[in-house]
């Protein structure tokens, strides 16, 4: 007989890889990906391609000729860092753009730290406002909704909902559009059902808690409601701020980036209010129309705060001294 | 259907065995009992070199508080005293007997009658209890007589038994159950009479429905017994999970149960217990399954303590092909052996088969950071936090976060998608901060 294998308990694992959850995750998108592909066509394959093979493309060739390191583009993470820049973006933004949105969300926002696992900030995110503040007008530009449109770069285009609330114009979309995506966006956030699919999805192949998306969400209600018993003129409903904008994609993809958010229940509580309310912050009284990114950035930066003074409830019951 | 309140984990069960009716193991030609089993202070040789001793003869007397007597196995003549590498990988005290006959003592009833009246007082099935060298059966192997004699001061209100059997692949428990039912009810009244409660619960997880049916049948014709099919969910043979799933209380960080007013006893103990004080039969044998994916005759059979595990391994088929390790005990906490030359000891539930493609462990890769090892961990602690801390030595801050309280149930390790060996490096810094505490404490 072959000599045993000795090693401490336990002697079984459950499967679990990170390849798998990464997997998990472009599973959970794919809803949100097909209503991108309805409604912005071409220009949202093509951008979703462009930024998926750089973002692969970039971190293969970090780590083999800058790191040094075992190649990990297999666990898919860099593919899925490609997907949510690209649900991110315009449909219509130019190919170039994308390139460098995906350098820069790979390169600095991941690779420079020492890869998966070590990046403070989502680097999806980081590709994002750093394409939004060198191209910001490439970057609020939307095209209208054409269901299988043949349009990229001349496609026609449309204010977001958050912009016609911003500057008091236009005509808010019927809560049925902004719930099925029928409305100017980002090319995957614009259907609040198929994100929520994912979240089901996630939740059931228990990828992620029900924490950080339901928290920031009933943040964003509770306040916008607030605002907008107060002002109704001013402020808009918080069923229009749940469904338009990043929130949705934001809230379920982006925050629950594992690397950059809290290890714990209670920390996801707090981290996930405080992205709500930031967002709502910039939302109403802000200068940008829309401000889930930043909200999501500034509280990746509290992540480490939040891991070291908030602890998870820990087992047993209090002894009365 | 109850469960305990934090964590868990739910590995596939692989109970290959489970229905398999207990055999009863061919005597070994040498049993090799070692006198210690596992914890506490070894007991004293009472045998030398040439003695002849019968069946249940004491061979080792307990020495101190926590520490078991011994007796033999079987009958036949004292071949030497030596020390064995035991299951555990420590070298240990221990009797070689070479087996003549199975001559038992007169005292033993070996009867199958089962003897429900019990007119002892507690003091005396206590002494009883600690004469016949019982210790916990579900693998900690500490003193039964200790833990039915509370500090003064605090008072038993329940007895739990745990018939749990969380692990995958084991059955003994369960086979145990559904063959000597009324006898574990019989053990449960006595427990409860040795601690002064009128309530006892034995808990039992759903994959066992045959046991939990049977159990509750017969548990109508004992006082105060409750059986409670629990949800299946690893670890809840833990006792502080048992305890929370059954009375929803959570046994404080650094104490034991009783502060709770719970005593728990592994249903296999209480069979002993049993034996123990209704038919004068010390701890001499005990069921353990023997198992795996590939094992040939997955089963459970009944051994004599100091029996080589080969032995039994033989008579369940031998070793499978294939096998890459062999763990002593479940495959969550159990340990992985070097060879089937080791005896068995009170503590041995069982043998399981590894394959070699699930023994090699993956490459480790990055903490992700994706907090399922916070999520699973039964006792709310940070496993990736602490095992970084291990890492880099950072005792003081392993013992802030609360790295004492750790069961070593090994469900981060499982669940871990970047298969980093978080139980290894929190075992390593328990030990080390456990041994800075007791410094501090005898420095005081």
């Amino acid at each position: 007989m072959d000599k045993l294998i000795i090693s401490p308990a336990p002697h079984i694992h459950g499967g679990d890889s990170v390849s798998k959850d990464m997997t998990g995750v472009i599973i959970a998108l794919v809803p949100a990906l097909l209503v991108g592909l309805y409604f912005f066509g071409l220009g949202a394959l093509v951008v979703t391609l462009t930024a998926v093979a750089s973002c692969v493309l970039f971190e293969y060739l970090i780590q083999k000729f800058m790191l040094k390191g075992s190649n990990t583009v297999m666990d898919g993470s860099a593919a899925l860092t490609g997907l949510l820049l690209a649900l991110n973006l315009p449909s219509n933004i130019p190919v170039w753009m994308v390139v460098i949105g995906s350098l820069v969300a790979i390169g600095i926002g991941k690779m420079s730290f020492g890869g998966l696992g070590n990046n403070p900030f989502n680097p999806a995110l980081i590709g994002r406002v750093f394409l939004l503040i060198s191209f910001p007008v490439e970057m609020t530009t939307w095209p209208r909704p054409v269901p299988f449109s043949a349009a990229y770069l001349d496609a026609e285009t449309a204010p977001t909902t958050l912009a016609m609330i911003k500057d008091h114009f236009g005509e808010i979309p019927s809560t049925l559009d902004l719930f099925i995506g029928n409305m100017g966006g980002s090319l995957g956030e614009i259907s609040a059902v198929a994100i929520l699919i994912g979240l089901v999805y996630l939740l059931v192949k228990k990828i992620i808690t029900w924490h950080i998306p339901v928290s920031i969400l009933a943040t964003v209600f509770v306040f916008t409601g607030i605002l907008n018993l107060a002002n109704p003129e001013l402020y808009a409903s918080p069923v229009v701020h749940l469904f338009s904008g990043g929130l949705m994609l934001g809230a379920v993809f982006m925050a629950t980036d594992y690397v950059t958010s809290p290890m714990n229940p209670r920390g996801m509580l707090v981290y996930g209010v405080g992205i709500g309310i930031i967002t709502v912050v910039i939302r109403a009284f802000g200068a940008y129309p829309e401000g889930v990114s930043f909200a999501i950035l500034i509280m990746n930066a509290f992540t480490p705060l939040i891991n070291t003074y908030i602890k998870p409830k820990r087992f047993g019951e209090k002894v009365k001294i | 259907m109850k469960t305990f309140r934090m964590g868990g984990i739910h590995p596939k069960e692989n109970k290959f065995s489970a229905g398999k009716q207990i055999q009863v193991a061919e005597l070994p030609k040498q049993v090799v009992i070692p006198l210690s089993h596992y914890i506490g202070t070894p007991s004293e040789a009472v045998v030398k070199k040439g003695d002849v001793v019968k069946v249940g003869q004491l061979i080792g007397k307990a020495n101190g508080l926590i520490s078991a007597n011994v007796h033999s196995s079987v009958s036949g003549k004292v071949n030497k005293i030596d020390v064995q590498l035991d299951a555990t990988g420590y070298k240990r005290s221990a009797v070689y007997i070479d087996v003549d006959g199975d001559e038992w003592l007169e005292t033993i009833d070996r009867s199958t009658e089962i003897k429900r009246e019990c007119n002892l007082s507690k003091e005396e099935i206590i002494r009883k209890i600690q004469d016949a060298g019982i210790v916990g059966l579900g693998g900690a192997t500490f003193p039964t007589h200790v833990k039915l004699s509370p500090p003064p001061g605090k008072k038993a209100n329940i007895l739990i038994i745990n018939a749990v059997e969380c692990e995958s692949y084991l059955t003994c428990d369960h086979q145990l159950m559904l063959e000597k039912g009324e006898e574990i009810l019989v053990g449960t009244t006595i427990l409860m009479k040795a601690l002064e409660v009128n309530r006892a619960v034995i808990g039992i997880e759903n994959n066992k429905k045959d046991a939990i049916v049977h159990l509750q049948q017969l548990a109508k014709n004992f006082k105060g017994i409750k059986v409670e099919a629990l949800k299946v969910r690893y670890p809840q043979g833990g006792e502080k999970q048992l305890i929370d799933a059954i009375i929803r209380r959570q046994v404080p960080s650094g104490r034991i149960p009783i502060e709770v007013g719970a005593v728990v006893q592994n249903v296999g103990t209480t069979y002993a217990v049993y034996e123990a004080v209704q038919k004068n039969k010390p701890m001499i044998e005990r069921v353990m399954t023997i198992s795996g994916k590939t094992a040939p005759n997955p089963g459970n059979y009944l051994v004599r303590l100091g029996t080589y595990l080969a032995s039994v391994v033989d008579q369940a088929g031998g070793i499978p092909e294939g096998t890459g390790k062999i763990v002593g005990g479940g495959p969550m906490m159990g340990r992985s052996l070097m060879n089937l030359n080791v005896p068995m000891a009170k503590g041995s539930s069982g043998v399981v088969f590894i394959r070699k493609e699930e023994s090699v462990r993956k490459p480790v890769k990055n903490c992700i950071r994706c907090a399922k090892c916070v999520t699973v961990c039964p006792m709310g602690l940070e496993p990736f936090l602490l095992m970084s801390q291990s890492e880099r030595n950072m005792w003081d801050e392993m013992e802030d976060n609360c790295t004492m309280d750790c069961i070593e149930c090994g469900s981060c390790s499982y669940t871990c998608p970047s298969n980093r060996p978080l139980l290894d490096y929190i075992r390593f810094g328990k030990t080390t901060v456990g041994g800075i505490i007791r410094n501090r404490a005898t420095k005081k």
